[in-house]
């Protein structure tokens, strides 16, 4: 039953110190089937092509046997409880999973039709292309404007400094930031509040004009009018990016996202629009779980 | 009893007074229904006891061994013939040593005078009686106060808050010796160092360009005035340090980053306990290293390519200690890297930087005042280094820049002055201690500066 090994978690915990709810009803293993999951995981305009995947770390399965298409500028909800794999398989999609060790990924992954795990997939396009908002606010101890004009200087993409500020500016911007920041623009990104630190990190992401920005609970350190604030640019950034969201918290997923897709114990149980989910879920489990029976 | 004999009495004494003191509370305890009953476990009322037993007698214990040896003198002294009594300190002590030659024996009886017998006899007697004093002084003490923390053992007794109080005081008093030790040493050097002040003046001994500490012993000698500049061995110092850092800073960072951030954990595993390896070598190995193995093929393959190197130089002792430093900066480095949370990795990986780029631009200048606080205790280190610069580095004191020239440092110089036969007023000795006071003050200001810049940095992820 308890297939959450010690070994995912302690890898896992690193990433998303989520905090663990108890458990008050152990479902049944037996209603879930690998590899069924019910409702329409999968869509015509993908921007993600997912087929089989399963994740390891060592011994322990993380992830087992899950097919799902990502669409073009969709916003997709991944909820789930604690440890049930969301995490890891949203860093999946940009292989932030390299840099642990331990942890295999198989099946096929595609963006635009391209395998990500290609042996001769370059990394860092891929991740110019898939940007990442994590958990906790990772500002680096720089300036404001050095912490936006990071990426667009790896990636060369300004030739001038005019054309930086241009970037910078916008970036700052879309994130709802430049009003607060302008006139401190080299100020440290560390002394700002935690909602604050939050954009400037979404805003770091879209300077480098990726195509979708995976979010790992991204208000789960943010305090609730931060978190309005960062939903509403969400929005806003809907119409132009494609977005993968995970999130502990219903409410954000139903307000957000068009799809939500429901994982448990490393299964993709259901994939549905939104307010289906919420309404009226396929199965059971989902059920249990959006109105609370655990998780 | 001898005094150490005695110490163990007093721990065996307390160890009784320990056993007693648990049994006691918990056989008041039994009768009301068990030791819940008790105001404190019966741990800490036996501790409380052993405590009262023990920590009073070692006081006086200590009390009467650090001075029972001056009061004893002071009496034998005061108790001989008026024509014996000593005109001075000197031959005070003179005048006691011989007494108490003759009283251990070790001086024959027939060299002495009538009252030196004498006065030996009595000391011999003082010694005796002190002797008895103390153990029965120490033993009764002990005993004493171990019953009386027996007797006070009572249920309501509030024995823990007691013990632990108790227990406070033993705790300070241990971080006390060392602060204690240290302030003694900085005390010592400092009156040496006046003393030097006094033979020598400042301007000559800070600005002074020679060095040439030989003086004559007595006026009819024929000998050098000595000369007492600091600069020649300051620069020297600085010379072989530099070097040393050369080869440390560059290879001991590179291989910090190395094995935290590309390593993986076999290598890492393997790779790092090796390095830090070098830090075991005792530095008397890395001397002869340095001066029978790379000081030569220096010179040598100077010689090859036509210039002239010496045969024991500034290079030969600095890269080798360079490498004894490198496990230092590396694993202090290391630390400071590992701190970098893993998030901003994570931040510049996610925004398509590669390993290094990471590195470059952002572990590293989140690292930089730790590795920098770590570099600067390297230089400390290297500074204070002794072993390697003895036997590599040469006694010459020239003031050069040349690293294939000898070249001396102020350690080296500490070593010569004071090992020997060395008579303690005289500017050559004294100088020692000059010289271990500057030391002394450079690397402290160091290690301040270092601390300082280690903790800015700790703040700076809160």
């Amino acid at each position: 039953m308890n297939t959450i090994n010690p070994a995912v978690t302690s890898e896992a915990d690193q990433y998303q110190a989520e905090p663990v709810a108890p458990v008050r009803e152990q479902p049944e293993e037996t209603i879930i089937e690998e590899g069924k999951t019910v409702g329409r995981p999968f869509a015509d305009n993908a921007k993600f092509k997912l087929r089989d995947v399963n994740v390891s770390y060592g011994d322990t399965r993380a992830i087992k046997n899950i097919s799902l298409d990502v669409a073009k500028n969709e916003v997709i909800a991944f909820i789930g409880p604690s440890g049930c794999g969301k995490s890891t398989f949203l860093r999946c999609l940009n292989r932030m999973n390299d840099s642990i060790e331990i942890c295999k990924v198989t099946g096929s992954l595609q963006l635009d039709d391209q395998d990500i795990y290609d042996r001769r997939r370059d990394v860092v396009e891929l991740r110019a292309r898939v940007g990442m908002v994590f958990q906790k606010p990772n500002p680096f101890p720089k300036s404001i404007y050095d912490n936006v004009a990071y990426g667009p200087r790896i990636h060369g993409l300004a030739n001038r400094k005019s054309d930086l500020d241009e970037i910078v500016e916008n970036s700052l911007r879309k994130a709802g930031l430049w009003g607060e920041v302008k006139d401190r623009l080299d100020a440290t990104a560390t002394g700002m509040s935690g909602g604050q630190q939050q954009r400037l990190c979404i805003a770091r992401a879209i300077a480098v004009s990726p195509e979708v920005i995976l979010m790992d609970e991204p208000c789960s350190a943010l305090d609730p009018i931060a978190t309005a604030r960062v939903e509403e640019l969400m929005a806003e950034m809907s119409e132009s990016y494609t977005i993968v969201i995970v999130t502990h918290s219903m409410q954000q997923a139903a307000r957000v996202s068009n799809r939500t897709a429901y994982f448990h114990l490393g299964h993709l149980v259901e994939v549905n629009e939104t307010n289906k989910v919420f309404t009226s879920p396929e199965h059971e489990l989902t059920e249990s779980y959006i109105t609370g029976r655990f998780g | 009893m001898q005094p150490a004999n005695l110490l163990l009495l007093t721990i065996v004494l307390s160890m009784v007074a320990y056993g007693l003191g648990y049994a006691r509370s918990r056989s008041l305890a039994m009768p009301m229904g068990g030791i819940r009953y008790l105001k404190s476990l019966p741990f800490y009322y036996g501790a409380r006891a052993a405590l009262w037993c023990g920590i009073p007698a070692l006081i006086v214990l200590g009390l009467w061994a650090a001075f029972q040896g001056k009061v004893i003198q002071t009496l034998v002294i005061s108790s001989l013939p008026q024509e014996m009594l000593p005109a001075s300190e000197g031959r005070a002590s003179l005048l006691l040593s011989k007494i108490s030659n003759v009283a251990n024996g070790s001086l024959p009886p027939g060299f002495a005078e009538a009252p030196i017998l004498e006065a030996a006899e009595r000391l011999k007697a003082l010694r005796e009686q002190s002797r008895l004093f103390m153990s029965v002084l120490v033993v009764s003490v002990s005993v004493l106060a171990g019953f009386l923390g027996w007797i006070r053992v009572r249920p309501a007794a509030n024995a823990r808050t007691q013990v632990e109080a108790i227990l406070k005081w033993l705790f300070f008093a241990c971080a006390a010796l060392a602060i204690l030790t240290t302030v003694g040493i900085i005390f010592s050097v400092a009156l040496e160092t006046f003393r030097f002040f006094q033979l020598i003046p400042f301007t000559e001994f800070f600005f002074g360009s020679q060095w040439s500490p030989q003086t004559a012993l007595r006026a009819d000698q024929v000998a050098a005035q000595g000369a007492f500049g600091m600069i020649p061995l300051f620069t020297g110092t600085l010379l072989i340090s530099a070097i040393a850092m050369l080869v440390a800073v560059p290879v001991g960072l590179l291989s910090a980053i190395y094995l935290s951030e590309y390593a993986n954990k076999k290598v890492r595993s393997v790779v790092k306990p090796l390095l830090e390896m070098l830090a075991g070598i005792p530095t008397v190995v890395y001397g002869f290293f340095a001066a029978l193995t790379v000081a030569p093929f220096i010179s040598d393959f100077a010689a090859s390519m036509g210039i002239d190197a010496s045969s024991q130089s500034a290079l030969a002792a600095g890269g080798v200690m360079g490498i004894m430093i490198i496990p230092f900066v590396s694993s202090l480095s290391d630390d400071v890297i590992n701190a970098v949370p893993q998030t901003m990795r994570d931040g510049s990986l996610a925004l398509g930087a590669t390993q290094s780029e990471t590195m470059k631009k952002v572990i590293f200048p989140a690292a930089l005042p730790g590795i920098m606080g770590g570099v600067l205790l390297a230089v400390s280190r290297a500074i204070g280094e002794t072993m390697i610069v003895v036997m590599a580095a040469g006694l010459a004191a020239n003031l050069t820049a040349n690293p294939l020239e000898t070249v001396t440092t102020v350690t080296v110089q500490i070593v010569t002055l004071l090992t020997g036969d060395q008579e303690f007023d005289s500017a050559k000795t004294l100088a020692a201690f000059a010289l271990g006071a500057m030391l002394f003050l450079a690397t402290l200001l160091l290690n301040v500066v270092a601390l300082k810049i280690v903790r800015k940095y700790r703040e700076q992820y809160d």
